[in-house]
């Protein structure tokens, strides 16, 4: 990990304050962590002059149960004039999973945002149209949340026992929790 | 007397020919007249990231060969590549050049099934023929190479499974020669034909700024005018070492789409070309035993090989924790893989970006307002391939 901050990490940090929470750079990553709040408006200032971070490439989250703040919603932004990537995260708590939504910025966030809604269950406020968009509509609970179990769906013919998830793939306990 | 007016909502898909896989699209009509449209998609979604979470880096690359079927080299370089930036491994050159060989051949083979399926939905069936007839030859090629014609499998993490084989070079070089000819004639029958023109010429138009709203990349994008190319932009696995054009549209609109991807049919066959005459020698994938499997010639005389190859085969490769992004250009645009490591021998998060996912956002922008006809030359000419759509 450098030490050495890229301008657009030193831009974000001043403006944001305390609440740029993290910034670092790995394999040439450069990512920036920023307070849920404050997001829309970081998204916005990087959108427009001088950055051109025009291009929402990604918007994703992952899910790091056991671990509080249990997700990390995941932007990657591309600039085209200045040939740059850009990773911001914000963290949110698994108690009250919710983010402002970033489709005033960026309208392609509309299908990103149903998506992670969809896997993981983080609501984004201000989205409109905020519904499951790969799973079925009646589907329950979201499938990329760790601690939703990979199962076999029951089949058709008989003489197959559908096998518990345990024996399709033993649990890795995440570090720090005793297996 | 006056007519009431009212919109007929109608239902196209999943089970629709032109629909090229199972995607749903509700329509809103006012005549023939498109007044919205809403894709619906999801029914080809197999939970593939949530399966690569429990699975070892390794076993991983036979899955992502199924996501975007058409261009699995694509798909193979981009997971392989942002394994290899978490690991922080050199890849041999040789291995690059062999890689951009097969994806240049692959990008050819994924643009003629487009060409083909394009052709089947404006009613020139013979040109399927035609396209399947030359794609043939390029899966012939990926027969030789990996054993498969599709799902190849043939990328590892840090190189290539295997140096090409004798067989490769002669018959890759004999398609390539006769290549131009055939897409001289494919454009000699649809660039000037009537028929063709008018049904492409200044429909499902996507402007620029709809364009980098929605975050659409590939030929897409290019045919808006905006000459990104990941390829060019940000160079991966020696693509900065060969001349190729990008050459991109101006008015946005299904036949400029249409050109940019004969054009960069020709321009695919020049890189390799190129690489083909500059091959280097060398190995095909790293030496580094942490990574790479050691050579069988090994296992017999070396202890330590023994134990590399029972680590690597038990548990896999444990890339250190940390978070990466790396993409690839595919035939359908930016193809990235972001994955999450905690240190151990599985993927925490493996995240695929899916170029057609977020082209077939901007679907409803480029149909509102048009011909009920004209929807299935839009979804032809981005190009879709649902099972990236829905991963």
């Amino acid at each position: 990990m450098s030490t050495a901050l890229t301008p657009v990490q030193e831009f974000l940090a001043e403006r944001l304050g305390p609440d740029a929470l993290e910034a670092h750079a790995f394999r040439g990553d450069v990512t920036v962590v920023v307070d849920r709040e404050r997001l829309p408006e970081a998204l916005r200032w990087l959108r427009d002059e001088p950055w051109w971070f025009e291009v929402l490439t990604d918007l994703t989250a992952w899910d790091r149960y056991p671990a509080e703040p249990r997700f990390e919603v995941v932007y990657h932004l591309l600039s085209l004039r200045r040939r740059e990537r850009l990773r911001i995260k914000t963290r949110v708590p698994g108690h009250d999973p919710v983010v402002p939504s970033a489709v005033p910025v960026f309208a392609g966030a509309n299908w990103f945002e149903r998506e992670v809604w969809d896997l993981f269950g983080i609501r984004f406020t201000g989205h409109p149209n905020l519904v499951r968009i790969l799973m079925p509509d009646d589907w329950e609970g979201h499938p990329l949340r760790r601690d939703y179990p990979l199962t076999e769906e029951p089949v058709e013919f008989r003489g197959h026992v559908p096998k518990v998830p345990s024996q399709i793939v033993p649990r890795v306990p995440p570090p720090g929790e005793d297996p | 007397m006056t007519l009431a007016r009212e919109t007929l909502t109608i239902n196209m898909g999943p089970q629709h020919p032109s629909t090229h896989g199972v995607l749903r699209l509700v329509l809103e009509l006012e005549g023939e007249v498109i007044v919205s449209c809403q894709p619906v998609i999801g029914y080809l979604h197999t939970g593939i990231e949530k399966e690569m979470e429990n699975r070892t880096y390794h076993q991983n690359i036979a899955l992502v060969d199924r996501i975007e079927y058409l261009s699995s080299y694509h798909e193979e370089l981009a997971y392989c590549m942002a394994v290899e930036k978490l690991l922080g491994v050199e890849v041999p050159k040789r291995a690059q050049y062999i890689r951009v060989i097969l994806c240049e051949l692959n990008r050819i083979a994924s643009h003629l099934v487009w060409l083909g399926t394009t052709g089947i939905d404006l009613n020139v069936s013979s040109l399927l023929m035609y396209c399947f007839r030359d794609r043939e030859r390029i899966l012939e090629l990926s027969e030789m190479v990996s054993g498969q014609r599709m799902m190849p499998g043939y990328f590892r993490i840090g190189g290539v499974a295997a140096d090409l084989p004798e067989e490769f070079e002669p018959a890759a070089r004999q398609f390539l020669e006769e290549f131009p000819r055939r897409l001289d004639e494919y454009e000699a029958m649809l660039t000037d034909n009537l028929i063709w023109r008018r049904r492409h010429e200044g429909v499902a138009v996507l402007s620029r700024e709809d364009a980098l709203a929605y975050g659409v990349t590939g030929p897409t994008l290019r045919g808006s005018g905006i000459a990104y190319d990941v390829r060019k932009a940000f160079p991966y696995s020696s693509y900065d070492d060969f001349e190729f054009d990008v050459p991109t549209g101006e008015r946005g609109d299904a036949f400029d789409r249409y050109r940019v991807r004969m054009e960069e049919m020709r321009q695919s066959r020049r890189i390799v070309l190129q690489a083909l005459d500059r091959l280097p020698l060398g190995p095909v994938i790293t030496g580094d035993r942490k990574v790479a499997l050691p050579p069988r010639a090994e296992l017999v005389r070396s202890m330590e090989a023994v134990i590399h190859q029972f680590k690597l085969v038990s548990e896999g490769i444990h890339p250190p924790k940390g978070e990466v992004y790396a993409a690839v250009e595919s035939p359908r645009g930016e193809k990235g893989y972001y994955i999450v490591s905690d240190g151990s021998n599985r993927p925490v998060r493996v995240r695929v970006r899916a170029p057609s996912f977020s082209n077939l956002q901007a679907l409803p922008a480029m149909v509102r307002g048009g011909m009920l006809a004209d929807v299935v030359v839009a979804i032809a000419s981005i190009d879709i391939v649902l099972g990236d759509v829905d991963r």
